[in-house]
């Protein structure tokens, strides 16, 4: 059996599984029946796939110079990828700015490998026709920080500065729904439909599990989904046109996120609906 | 004024300081600089959708709390562009009108341009006792009718509220359905009824 073929079979059991609890109990929310579903598969997500074809491109020489990710740094020195997530965002001395992990690795993928950055930025996210190299890579290194916990600096003024402009693109009011981030996800216990909604800027406990738990697989789309395109997503459902892929406005409001999980211990890759 | 209120005057004037209004201006600036350059069209979701109204603007720098005075200033904006139906009419059909709060599409880069709106009512408010999927963001409006009643004034205040919930509080959470042309006039008046409708499903 191919790692294709075990996927699909654990989204139907998931499935079945979702449907059977539906049936017998009416007012379960889709947490609980998440809950029930992440403690199904215990032993093993989904994600893990979408990892070991991120590590495999790591470590595969590509693009014109033919050369491995190897000596990509990540903060912690070329080649560190363990704990490497725990402390992204974070100030990049060669580039002079503020990353995160996918504008990083677009860095690497340029620099080491020669590839042009415009044809990665095109289509960076997975579909259900075509992986992504960027979004399987960012799984195999988030889960390199699996465990450890979140310690994210705004030291570096430039850092600080991404932070207090996250803020502001958490609460920047626009479209013709007049949302924000903060529409959502500024308020504790409360949902849109049945799903229930963290509130990301005045509960520590919501805006940690909630960051710690991204990227992570989709049951619903059977794909697993990076961080950027949980933003993009966001911002899609706001109302708003679409945020550049890796941009700054992007790296900024992660750096907000991230740096409202810090303390916790980065769980990710994490299961969603 | 005793000596520890002078003592907190300067505390708040010195922190005042630390803050550093002329810093967090420029902040604000280049928030808007790099939100204007990042974000692109995709569908019907134009990158001009970023700019922001008086209204907005004001909301996002005060983060909701927008100081009293244009708070005020705002609300009474916004009242005088609501265009009231012609008729003097403010109820619809309920029955429509609990289609269209079903329904949570409309106006994302996913929707197409011929895709209609929907209320998006349920996304954040309980309504009709049958329907259990319902969001909490907003308050409840079971038995909206039920409580009030429906006179003409209260019709015309839940039409009102729902073609600019922004003229009743600047930063409330709620879309303007009416004044952004999410939602037509008919369409208003359909929800109208849904909530005032003695037969409707809200009021049983």
């Amino acid at each position: 059996m191919n790692t294709g073929n075990v996927s699909k079979t654990i989204l139907m059991l998931a499935l079945a599984a979702s449907g059977t609890a539906q049936a017998a109990e009416n007012e379960t929310t889709d947490s609980d029946r998440i809950a029930a579903y992440r403690e199904m598969i215990s032993d093993g997500n989904p994600a893990e796939f979408d990892e070991m074809r991120g590590e495999e491109l790591w470590k595969k020489a590509a693009g014109p110079n033919q050369a491995t990710l190897e000596k990509c740094d990540l903060g912690k020195g070329p080649g560190v990828v363990k704990g490497a997530y725990a402390e992204l965002p974070r100030y990049f001395k060669d580039t002079g700015m503020v990353q995160d992990l996918e504008s990083r690795l677009l860095t690497c993928m340029t620099t080491l490998q020669g590839r042009k950055e415009d044809e990665i930025a095109a289509k960076p996210f997975a579909s259900d026709k075509k992986a992504s190299d960027i979004s399987s890579l960012t799984t195999y290194v988030v889960g390199q920080s699996k465990g450890i916990k979140m310690a994210v600096s705004v030291k570096h003024p430039k850092e600080k500065e991404a932070y207090e402009i996250g803020k502001r693109i958490f609460n920047y009011r626009a479209g013709p729904y007049d949302f924000a981030c903060s529409t959502c996800h500024a308020t504790s216990n409360v949902r849109i439909r049945m799903q229930d909604l963290p509130n990301l800027s005045s509960n520590k406990r919501d805006a940690q599990s909630a960051y710690t738990s991204w990227p992570a697989y989709r049951v619903s789309q059977g794909l697993t989904r990076s961080f950027q395109w949980r933003l993009n997503d966001c911002f899609r459902q706001q109302r708003f046109p679409e945020p550049k892929f890796a941009s700054e406005a992007t790296v900024a409001l992660t750096m907000f996120l991230a740096v409202s999980a810090n303390g916790a211990k980065y769980d990710g890759p994490g299961l969603k609906r | 004024m005793n000596a520890k209120q002078i003592f907190g005057m300067v505390v708040a004037a010195s922190f005042a300081a630390a803050t550093l209004p002329a810093q967090a201006a420029s902040l604000d600036a280049k928030t808007a600089e790099i939100i204007k350059r990042d974000f692109r069209d995709k569908g019907i979701a134009k990158a001009t959708r970023v700019n922001q109204d008086e209204l907005q603007a004001a909301c996002s720098k005060y983060v909701d709390k927008v100081p009293t005075k244009l708070k005020h200033k705002l609300e009474a904006e916004q009242e005088q562009a609501v265009k009231w139906p012609a008729d003097g009419k403010y109820m619809g059909d309920w029955k429509a009108g609990e289609k269209l709060a079903q329904s949570g599409r409309g106006m994302t880069w996913s929707d197409k341009p011929e895709d209609p709106a929907g209320g998006n009512c349920y996304n954040c408010h309980q309504l009709s006792a049958k329907e259990i999927a319902y969001g909490t963001i907003g308050p409840s409006l079971l038995h909206f009718g039920k409580t009030r009643g429906n006179t003409e004034e209260i019709q015309r205040y839940a039409y009102g509220r729902i073609y600019n919930a922004k003229a009743y509080n600047a930063c409330a959470n709620m879309p303007r359905f009416g004044h952004m042309g999410i939602l037509s006039e008919a369409q208003i008046k359909d929800l109208v009824a849904l909530l005032l409708d003695p037969e409707s499903p809200v009021n049983k």
